[in-house]
Protein backbone atom coordinates (compact mmCIF):
# COMPACT_ATOMS: atom_id res chain seq x y z
CA UNK A 1 0.00 0.00 0.00
CA UNK A 2 2.80 2.02 0.19
CA UNK A 3 2.81 3.79 -3.15
CA UNK A 4 3.00 7.43 -4.34
CA UNK A 5 -0.23 8.10 -3.09
CA UNK A 6 1.28 8.02 0.74
CA UNK A 7 3.81 10.78 -0.42
CA UNK A 8 1.34 13.19 -1.09
CA UNK A 9 -0.85 11.73 2.08
CA UNK A 10 1.93 13.05 4.14
CA UNK A 11 2.35 16.27 2.61
CA UNK A 12 -1.21 17.01 3.51
CA UNK A 13 -0.43 15.89 7.31
CA UNK A 14 2.48 18.49 6.85
CA UNK A 15 -0.20 21.19 5.78
CA UNK A 16 -2.66 20.15 8.85
CA UNK A 17 -0.18 19.75 11.36
CA UNK A 18 1.15 23.92 10.15
CA UNK A 19 -2.17 24.89 9.80
CA UNK A 20 -4.52 23.06 12.53
CA UNK A 21 -3.36 19.74 13.75
CA UNK A 22 -5.77 19.69 16.83
CA UNK A 23 -8.69 20.71 14.26
CA UNK A 24 -8.06 17.98 11.97
CA UNK A 25 -7.61 15.09 14.96
CA UNK A 26 -11.00 16.00 16.84
CA UNK A 27 -13.04 16.73 13.79
CA UNK A 28 -16.31 19.35 14.35
CA UNK A 29 -17.18 22.74 13.78
CA UNK A 30 -13.81 24.04 14.44
CA UNK A 31 -12.56 21.41 12.00
CA UNK A 32 -14.74 22.84 9.67
CA UNK A 33 -14.34 26.35 9.55
CA UNK A 34 -10.39 25.65 9.60
CA UNK A 35 -11.07 23.39 5.91
CA UNK A 36 -12.46 26.39 4.95
CA UNK A 37 -9.72 28.51 5.61
CA UNK A 38 -7.56 25.86 4.42
CA UNK A 39 -8.75 25.96 1.12
CA UNK A 40 -8.33 29.60 0.43
CA UNK A 41 -5.10 29.33 1.11
CA UNK A 42 -3.92 25.49 -0.51
CA UNK A 43 -6.02 23.66 -3.09
CA UNK A 44 -7.03 20.81 -1.08
CA UNK A 45 -5.45 17.25 -1.71
CA UNK A 46 -8.30 15.37 -0.93
CA UNK A 47 -10.66 17.69 -3.18
CA UNK A 48 -8.42 17.33 -6.04
CA UNK A 49 -7.65 13.68 -5.88
CA UNK A 50 -11.46 12.95 -6.16
CA UNK A 51 -11.79 15.02 -9.07
CA UNK A 52 -9.43 13.28 -10.57
CA UNK A 53 -10.30 9.83 -9.20
CA UNK A 54 -14.08 10.67 -10.17
CA UNK A 55 -13.08 11.64 -14.08
CA UNK A 56 -11.05 8.42 -14.11
CA UNK A 57 -13.58 6.46 -13.34
CA UNK A 58 -16.07 8.13 -15.52
CA UNK A 59 -13.79 7.49 -18.67
CA UNK A 60 -13.18 3.98 -17.68
CA UNK A 61 -17.46 3.18 -17.56
CA UNK A 62 -17.26 2.49 -14.00
CA UNK A 63 -19.22 5.18 -12.67
CA UNK A 64 -22.01 7.73 -14.08
CA UNK A 65 -22.04 11.61 -13.14
CA UNK A 66 -25.12 11.57 -13.14
CA UNK A 67 -26.30 9.00 -10.87
CA UNK A 68 -23.28 10.35 -8.57
CA UNK A 69 -25.29 13.42 -8.94
CA UNK A 70 -28.43 12.15 -8.10
CA UNK A 71 -26.80 9.97 -5.24
CA UNK A 72 -25.80 13.29 -3.30
CA UNK A 73 -29.17 14.81 -4.11
CA UNK A 74 -30.77 11.96 -2.02
CA UNK A 75 -28.67 12.06 0.74
CA UNK A 76 -28.56 15.39 0.87
CA UNK A 77 -32.11 16.12 0.35
CA UNK A 78 -34.84 12.90 1.07
CA UNK A 79 -32.98 11.00 3.89
CA UNK A 80 -32.38 12.95 7.51
CA UNK A 81 -33.54 12.62 10.88
CA UNK A 82 -37.07 14.21 9.87
CA UNK A 83 -38.12 10.89 8.82
CA UNK A 84 -36.87 9.35 12.48
CA UNK A 85 -38.54 12.37 14.31
CA UNK A 86 -42.15 11.46 12.09
CA UNK A 87 -41.82 7.58 13.39
CA UNK A 88 -40.99 9.52 17.46
CA UNK A 89 -44.47 11.77 16.97
CA UNK A 90 -46.41 9.05 15.61
CA UNK A 91 -45.31 6.58 18.99
CA UNK A 92 -45.85 9.44 21.42
CA UNK A 93 -49.47 10.14 20.26
CA UNK A 94 -50.77 6.02 19.34
CA UNK A 95 -49.51 3.99 21.80
CA UNK A 96 -50.60 1.16 19.16
CA UNK A 97 -48.02 2.33 16.50
CA UNK A 98 -45.72 2.51 19.57
CA UNK A 99 -46.18 -1.86 20.64
CA UNK A 100 -45.94 -2.11 16.88
CA UNK A 101 -42.33 -0.25 16.36
CA UNK A 102 -40.76 -1.24 19.43
CA UNK A 103 -41.51 -5.28 18.87
CA UNK A 104 -41.06 -4.97 14.38
CA UNK A 105 -39.32 -1.21 14.19
CA UNK A 106 -39.34 -2.30 9.99
CA UNK A 107 -42.88 -2.35 9.64
CA UNK A 108 -43.74 0.03 12.19
CA UNK A 109 -41.19 2.71 10.08
CA UNK A 110 -42.66 1.39 6.62
CA UNK A 111 -46.23 2.37 7.41
CA UNK A 112 -45.18 6.20 8.08
CA UNK A 113 -44.40 6.17 4.37
CA UNK A 114 -40.80 5.00 4.19
CA UNK A 115 -40.88 1.38 2.06
CA UNK A 116 -39.83 -1.51 4.32
CA UNK A 117 -37.31 -2.52 1.97
CA UNK A 118 -35.59 1.18 2.41
CA UNK A 119 -35.32 0.32 6.54
CA UNK A 120 -33.98 -2.97 6.34
CA UNK A 121 -35.37 -5.73 8.63
CA UNK A 122 -32.76 -5.58 11.18
CA UNK A 123 -33.85 -1.69 13.00
CA UNK A 124 -34.46 -1.71 16.85
CA UNK A 125 -35.84 0.88 18.60
CA UNK A 126 -34.90 1.25 21.99
CA UNK A 127 -37.44 3.64 24.43
CA UNK A 128 -36.05 5.90 26.79
CA UNK A 129 -38.13 6.13 30.34
CA UNK A 130 -37.35 7.92 33.76
CA UNK A 131 -35.29 5.08 34.40
CA UNK A 132 -33.38 3.91 31.41
CA UNK A 133 -31.46 5.92 29.17
CA UNK A 134 -30.40 4.36 25.96
CA UNK A 135 -27.13 5.52 23.87
CA UNK A 136 -25.94 4.75 20.53
CA UNK A 137 -22.28 4.17 19.20
CA UNK A 138 -19.93 2.19 16.82
CA UNK A 139 -16.89 1.87 18.52
CA UNK A 140 -15.36 0.19 15.12
CA UNK A 141 -16.17 2.52 12.61
CA UNK A 142 -19.78 4.85 11.86
CA UNK A 143 -22.75 2.03 11.42
CA UNK A 144 -25.69 4.36 12.18
CA UNK A 145 -29.39 4.02 11.02
CA UNK A 146 -28.83 6.72 8.37
CA UNK A 147 -32.26 5.15 6.63
CA UNK A 148 -34.10 6.57 9.00
CA UNK A 149 -32.08 9.46 10.47
CA UNK A 150 -29.68 10.44 7.18
CA UNK A 151 -25.92 9.82 7.41
CA UNK A 152 -24.53 10.22 10.47
CA UNK A 153 -22.97 13.79 11.96
CA UNK A 154 -19.05 14.44 12.56
CA UNK A 155 -19.31 14.15 15.98
CA UNK A 156 -20.79 10.10 15.96
CA UNK A 157 -18.15 9.07 14.03
CA UNK A 158 -15.48 10.93 15.53
CA UNK A 159 -12.73 9.37 17.45
CA UNK A 160 -13.59 11.26 20.98
CA UNK A 161 -17.25 10.00 20.46
CA UNK A 162 -16.28 6.13 19.66
CA UNK A 163 -13.81 5.89 22.18
CA UNK A 164 -15.42 7.36 25.28
CA UNK A 165 -18.95 6.33 24.77
CA UNK A 166 -19.00 2.78 26.24
CA UNK A 167 -16.57 3.66 28.58
CA UNK A 168 -17.42 6.86 30.56
CA UNK A 169 -21.46 7.19 28.90
CA UNK A 170 -22.32 9.16 31.72
CA UNK A 171 -19.17 12.25 31.03
CA UNK A 172 -20.47 11.91 27.26
CA UNK A 173 -24.03 12.63 27.97
CA UNK A 174 -22.77 16.13 30.59
CA UNK A 175 -20.21 16.66 27.83
CA UNK A 176 -23.52 16.83 25.76
CA UNK A 177 -25.33 18.83 28.37
CA UNK A 178 -27.48 15.88 29.87
CA UNK A 179 -27.21 15.29 33.29
CA UNK A 180 -28.38 11.64 34.54
CA UNK A 181 -29.25 11.03 38.02
CA UNK A 182 -27.39 7.91 39.33
CA UNK A 183 -30.23 5.93 39.55
CA UNK A 184 -31.13 5.98 36.06
CA UNK A 185 -29.80 3.18 33.78
CA UNK A 186 -27.20 3.77 31.42
CA UNK A 187 -27.77 0.89 28.18
CA UNK A 188 -24.94 1.65 25.41
CA UNK A 189 -25.27 0.15 22.18
CA UNK A 190 -21.85 -0.75 20.55
CA UNK A 191 -23.38 -1.40 16.86
CA UNK A 192 -21.36 -4.04 16.14
CA UNK A 193 -23.33 -6.32 13.58
CA UNK A 194 -25.50 -4.95 10.68
CA UNK A 195 -28.24 -4.55 13.47
CA UNK A 196 -29.40 -0.46 13.86
CA UNK A 197 -30.55 1.14 16.71
CA UNK A 198 -32.40 4.18 17.24
CA UNK A 199 -33.59 5.66 20.66
CA UNK A 200 -37.64 6.39 21.01
CA UNK A 201 -36.78 9.18 23.56
CA UNK A 202 -39.26 10.59 26.40
CA UNK A 203 -42.03 12.67 25.49
CA UNK A 204 -41.46 16.29 26.61
CA UNK A 205 -43.97 17.59 29.63
CA UNK A 206 -46.20 20.33 28.99
CA UNK A 207 -46.47 18.60 25.31
CA UNK A 208 -49.95 17.09 25.59
CA UNK A 209 -51.60 19.36 23.24
CA UNK A 210 -49.17 19.46 20.25
CA UNK A 211 -50.45 18.06 17.60
CA UNK A 212 -48.09 14.79 15.61
CA UNK A 213 -46.42 17.31 13.38
CA UNK A 214 -45.97 19.87 15.63
CA UNK A 215 -44.24 17.43 18.34
CA UNK A 216 -42.44 15.69 15.03
CA UNK A 217 -40.84 19.46 14.44
CA UNK A 218 -39.48 18.97 17.99
CA UNK A 219 -37.65 15.75 17.63
CA UNK A 220 -34.04 15.85 16.96
CA UNK A 221 -31.45 13.82 16.00
CA UNK A 222 -28.95 14.00 18.89
CA UNK A 223 -32.24 12.58 20.91
CA UNK A 224 -32.79 10.07 18.41
CA UNK A 225 -29.24 8.57 18.87
CA UNK A 226 -29.23 9.37 23.14
CA UNK A 227 -27.45 12.17 23.60
CA UNK A 228 -29.85 14.54 24.22
CA UNK A 229 -33.78 14.81 25.72
CA UNK A 230 -36.42 16.49 23.54
CA UNK A 231 -37.38 19.80 24.74
CA UNK A 232 -40.44 21.97 24.57
CA UNK A 233 -38.90 25.24 22.39
CA UNK A 234 -38.81 27.32 25.47
CA UNK A 235 -36.58 25.10 26.86
CA UNK A 236 -34.30 25.94 23.70
CA UNK A 237 -34.07 22.55 21.60
CA UNK A 238 -31.13 21.74 20.20
CA UNK A 239 -30.48 21.24 16.87
CA UNK B 1 -7.38 -7.21 14.22
CA UNK B 2 -5.95 -5.50 17.06
CA UNK B 3 -5.70 -1.61 15.48
CA UNK B 4 -6.98 1.89 15.97
CA UNK B 5 -10.14 1.50 14.74
CA UNK B 6 -11.09 -0.57 17.54
CA UNK B 7 -11.27 2.36 19.82
CA UNK B 8 -13.68 1.55 22.56
CA UNK B 9 -12.34 2.50 26.05
CA UNK B 10 -9.83 4.89 25.30
CA UNK B 11 -9.39 7.63 26.97
CA UNK B 12 -7.24 10.56 25.77
CA UNK B 13 -9.03 11.53 22.18
CA UNK B 14 -10.19 14.65 23.76
CA UNK B 15 -13.47 16.78 23.61
CA UNK B 16 -16.05 16.08 21.61
CA UNK B 17 -17.10 18.82 18.73
CA UNK B 18 -21.06 19.32 18.25
CA UNK B 19 -21.25 20.90 15.40
CA UNK B 20 -24.50 23.10 15.74
CA UNK B 21 -27.13 22.94 12.01
CA UNK B 22 -24.20 20.60 10.00
CA UNK B 23 -24.17 19.94 6.42
CA UNK B 24 -24.72 16.58 5.12
CA UNK B 25 -21.33 16.88 3.14
CA UNK B 26 -18.85 19.97 4.59
CA UNK B 27 -17.36 19.96 1.16
CA UNK B 28 -18.37 19.00 -2.76
CA UNK B 29 -15.77 16.53 -2.45
CA UNK B 30 -16.70 14.85 0.77
CA UNK B 31 -20.12 13.70 -1.17
CA UNK B 32 -18.69 12.62 -4.38
CA UNK B 33 -16.62 10.41 -2.47
CA UNK B 34 -19.33 8.74 -0.62
CA UNK B 35 -21.04 8.20 -3.70
CA UNK B 36 -18.80 6.85 -5.72
CA UNK B 37 -18.23 4.70 -2.97
CA UNK B 38 -22.14 3.29 -3.07
CA UNK B 39 -21.87 3.32 -6.58
CA UNK B 40 -18.60 0.93 -7.07
CA UNK B 41 -20.09 -1.33 -4.64
CA UNK B 42 -23.01 -1.88 -7.71
CA UNK B 43 -19.83 -4.00 -9.03
CA UNK B 44 -19.88 -6.63 -6.69
CA UNK B 45 -16.26 -6.74 -6.90
CA UNK B 46 -16.38 -6.64 -2.61
CA UNK B 47 -18.38 -7.52 0.59
CA UNK B 48 -19.37 -4.58 2.73
CA UNK B 49 -17.27 -7.17 5.31
CA UNK B 50 -13.97 -6.41 3.06
CA UNK B 51 -15.00 -2.46 2.57
CA UNK B 52 -14.92 -1.98 6.01
CA UNK B 53 -11.96 -3.94 6.28
CA UNK B 54 -9.76 -1.82 4.18
CA UNK B 55 -10.31 1.28 6.10
CA UNK B 56 -9.12 -0.35 8.76
CA UNK B 57 -5.89 -1.49 6.79
CA UNK B 58 -4.92 2.21 6.61
CA UNK B 59 -1.67 2.57 8.16
CA UNK B 60 -2.78 3.58 11.61
CA UNK B 61 -1.20 7.41 11.97
CA UNK B 62 -3.02 8.19 9.11
CA UNK B 63 -6.31 6.70 10.51
CA UNK B 64 -6.32 8.44 13.86
CA UNK B 65 -4.85 11.65 11.21
CA UNK B 66 -7.54 12.06 8.51
CA UNK B 67 -10.91 12.96 8.15
CA UNK B 68 -13.55 10.60 7.85
CA UNK B 69 -14.18 11.06 4.14
CA UNK B 70 -10.27 11.40 3.86
CA UNK B 71 -10.33 7.45 4.89
CA UNK B 72 -12.96 6.85 2.56
CA UNK B 73 -11.19 8.06 -0.33
CA UNK B 74 -7.30 6.81 0.79
CA UNK B 75 -8.99 2.87 1.12
CA UNK B 76 -11.24 3.74 -2.19
CA UNK B 77 -7.86 4.58 -4.02
CA UNK B 78 -6.00 1.68 -2.26
CA UNK B 79 -9.11 -0.78 -2.96
CA UNK B 80 -10.03 0.06 -6.68
CA UNK B 81 -6.26 -1.26 -7.59
CA UNK B 82 -6.43 -4.22 -5.20
CA UNK B 83 -9.59 -5.76 -7.26
CA UNK B 84 -8.18 -4.05 -10.75
CA UNK B 85 -10.73 -1.89 -11.71
CA UNK B 86 -7.76 0.40 -12.08
CA UNK B 87 -4.22 0.07 -11.98
CA UNK B 88 -1.72 2.14 -10.34
CA UNK B 89 -0.63 3.68 -12.98
CA UNK B 90 -3.83 4.92 -14.21
CA UNK B 91 -4.44 5.93 -10.37
CA UNK B 92 -1.57 8.00 -10.69
CA UNK B 93 -2.08 9.73 -14.25
CA UNK B 94 -5.95 9.94 -13.78
CA UNK B 95 -6.01 8.45 -17.50
CA UNK B 96 -7.07 5.25 -18.33
CA UNK B 97 -4.44 3.50 -20.49
CA UNK B 98 -4.20 3.46 -24.09
CA UNK B 99 -6.48 0.94 -25.99
CA UNK B 100 -8.06 -0.28 -22.26
CA UNK B 101 -11.72 -1.63 -22.42
CA UNK B 102 -14.65 0.67 -21.45
CA UNK B 103 -17.18 -0.63 -19.10
CA UNK B 104 -20.69 0.74 -18.62
CA UNK B 105 -21.39 1.84 -15.18
CA UNK B 106 -23.78 -0.75 -13.34
CA UNK B 107 -25.32 1.67 -11.03
CA UNK B 108 -27.78 4.32 -12.51
CA UNK B 109 -29.65 7.38 -11.65
CA UNK B 110 -32.62 4.86 -10.72
CA UNK B 111 -30.74 2.95 -8.39
CA UNK B 112 -29.51 6.33 -6.84
CA UNK B 113 -33.14 7.86 -6.60
CA UNK B 114 -34.47 4.31 -4.31
CA UNK B 115 -32.59 4.69 -0.79
CA UNK B 116 -31.51 0.81 -0.08
CA UNK B 117 -29.53 -0.76 2.90
CA UNK B 118 -26.90 -2.42 1.49
CA UNK B 119 -27.55 -6.38 1.64
CA UNK B 120 -26.89 -8.53 4.20
CA UNK B 121 -27.85 -11.91 5.31
CA UNK B 122 -31.56 -13.07 5.57
CA UNK B 123 -32.30 -13.19 9.13
CA UNK B 124 -34.27 -16.42 9.03
CA UNK B 125 -32.56 -19.38 7.80
CA UNK B 126 -33.73 -22.33 9.80
CA UNK B 127 -31.27 -24.86 8.97
CA UNK B 128 -28.68 -22.69 10.87
CA UNK B 129 -29.31 -23.60 14.74
CA UNK B 130 -28.30 -20.89 17.72
CA UNK B 131 -25.24 -22.17 19.94
CA UNK B 132 -26.61 -20.06 22.75
CA UNK B 133 -29.95 -19.44 24.12
CA UNK B 134 -31.78 -15.95 25.40
CA UNK B 135 -31.31 -15.60 29.22
CA UNK B 136 -27.88 -18.05 29.42
CA UNK B 137 -24.78 -16.45 30.63
CA UNK B 138 -21.89 -16.48 27.83
CA UNK B 139 -18.42 -15.02 28.07
CA UNK B 140 -16.53 -13.43 24.81
CA UNK B 141 -13.87 -15.43 23.54
CA UNK B 142 -10.32 -14.15 24.30
CA UNK B 143 -9.06 -13.92 20.32
CA UNK B 144 -6.83 -11.58 18.56
CA UNK B 145 -7.02 -12.49 14.54
CA UNK B 146 -5.29 -10.47 12.33
CA UNK B 147 -7.83 -10.13 9.71
CA UNK B 148 -11.35 -8.09 10.61
CA UNK B 149 -12.94 -9.08 13.11
CA UNK B 150 -16.24 -7.12 14.77
CA UNK B 151 -15.55 -8.55 18.49
CA UNK B 152 -14.17 -5.43 20.14
CA UNK B 153 -11.12 -5.72 22.16
CA UNK B 154 -12.69 -4.24 25.09
CA UNK B 155 -15.29 -7.04 25.47
CA UNK B 156 -12.74 -9.94 24.94
CA UNK B 157 -12.70 -12.15 27.96
CA UNK B 158 -16.06 -10.64 29.56
CA UNK B 159 -18.72 -12.16 30.94
CA UNK B 160 -22.32 -10.75 30.00
CA UNK B 161 -25.78 -12.15 29.45
CA UNK B 162 -27.47 -13.05 26.36
CA UNK B 163 -30.73 -10.87 25.69
CA UNK B 164 -31.75 -11.40 22.24
CA UNK B 165 -31.71 -13.78 19.16
CA UNK B 166 -31.67 -11.66 15.79
CA UNK B 167 -31.01 -14.45 13.87
CA UNK B 168 -28.62 -15.42 10.95
CA UNK B 169 -25.95 -13.40 9.80
CA UNK B 170 -22.67 -13.70 8.00
CA UNK B 171 -19.78 -14.28 9.68
CA UNK B 172 -17.15 -11.20 9.11
CA UNK B 173 -14.02 -12.49 10.23
CA UNK B 174 -14.16 -14.95 6.96
CA UNK B 175 -16.70 -13.04 4.90
CA UNK B 176 -14.00 -10.06 4.71
CA UNK B 177 -11.11 -12.13 3.53
CA UNK B 178 -13.72 -14.07 1.02
CA UNK B 179 -13.18 -17.42 3.14
CA UNK B 180 -16.61 -18.29 3.50
CA UNK B 181 -19.88 -16.83 4.89
CA UNK B 182 -20.39 -19.06 7.66
CA UNK B 183 -23.45 -17.95 8.50
CA UNK B 184 -24.67 -18.31 12.41
CA UNK B 185 -27.14 -16.23 14.69
CA UNK B 186 -25.97 -13.02 16.24
CA UNK B 187 -27.20 -11.89 20.11
CA UNK B 188 -27.66 -8.88 21.81
CA UNK B 189 -24.92 -10.10 24.98
CA UNK B 190 -25.29 -7.03 27.54
CA UNK B 191 -22.51 -6.87 29.52
CA UNK B 192 -22.24 -5.03 33.13
CA UNK B 193 -20.25 -1.84 33.03
CA UNK B 194 -18.55 -2.89 36.22
CA UNK B 195 -17.42 -6.32 34.59
CA UNK B 196 -15.97 -4.49 31.29
CA UNK B 197 -14.59 -1.00 33.13
CA UNK B 198 -14.04 -2.52 37.13
CA UNK B 199 -15.19 -0.98 39.97
CA UNK B 200 -15.42 2.65 39.01
CA UNK B 201 -18.50 2.22 36.64
CA UNK B 202 -21.99 2.54 37.92
CA UNK B 203 -23.64 -0.46 39.00
CA UNK B 204 -26.73 0.72 37.08
CA UNK B 205 -25.12 0.51 33.68
CA UNK B 206 -24.63 -1.59 30.84
CA UNK B 207 -22.70 -2.02 27.26
CA UNK B 208 -24.79 -3.86 24.70
CA UNK B 209 -22.84 -5.55 21.92
CA UNK B 210 -24.07 -7.64 19.02
CA UNK B 211 -22.44 -10.66 19.33
CA UNK B 212 -21.64 -13.88 16.58
CA UNK B 213 -21.87 -17.39 17.73
CA UNK B 214 -17.85 -17.93 16.66
CA UNK B 215 -17.43 -14.89 18.93
CA UNK B 216 -18.84 -16.48 22.27
CA UNK B 217 -18.08 -19.48 24.40
CA UNK B 218 -20.72 -21.28 27.70
CA UNK B 219 -19.32 -19.96 30.97
CA UNK B 220 -19.97 -23.21 32.44
CA UNK B 221 -21.74 -21.82 35.10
Amino acid sequence: MADDKTSVDRRGFLKYAATGAVAAAAPGSMHAQDHDHDHQVVPSDPALRTKALESLLVEKGLVDQAALDALIDTFEHKVGPRNGAKVVARAWVDPNYKARLLSDAASAIAEIGLGKSAVGDHTLVLENTPKVHNLVVCTLCSCYPWTVLGLPPVWYKSTAYRSRAVIDPRGVLREFGLQLDEDVEVRVWDSTAELRYFVLPERPAGSENLSESELAELVTRDAMVGVARVLMPAGGAKA
Amino acid sequence: MNGVHDMGGMQCMGPIHHEANEPVFHSPWEGRVYAINRALSAWHKWNLDAWRYDIELLPPPDYLRMSYYEKWLAALENRIVKYAMVTKEELASGKPTLGSARATPVFTVAMARVVEPRITAPSNDPSVAPLFQVGERVRARNINPVGHTRLPRYARGKTGKVVLDHGVFLFPDTNSQFRGEKRQHVYSVQFAARELWGEGASPKDSVYLDMWDDYLEHTGS
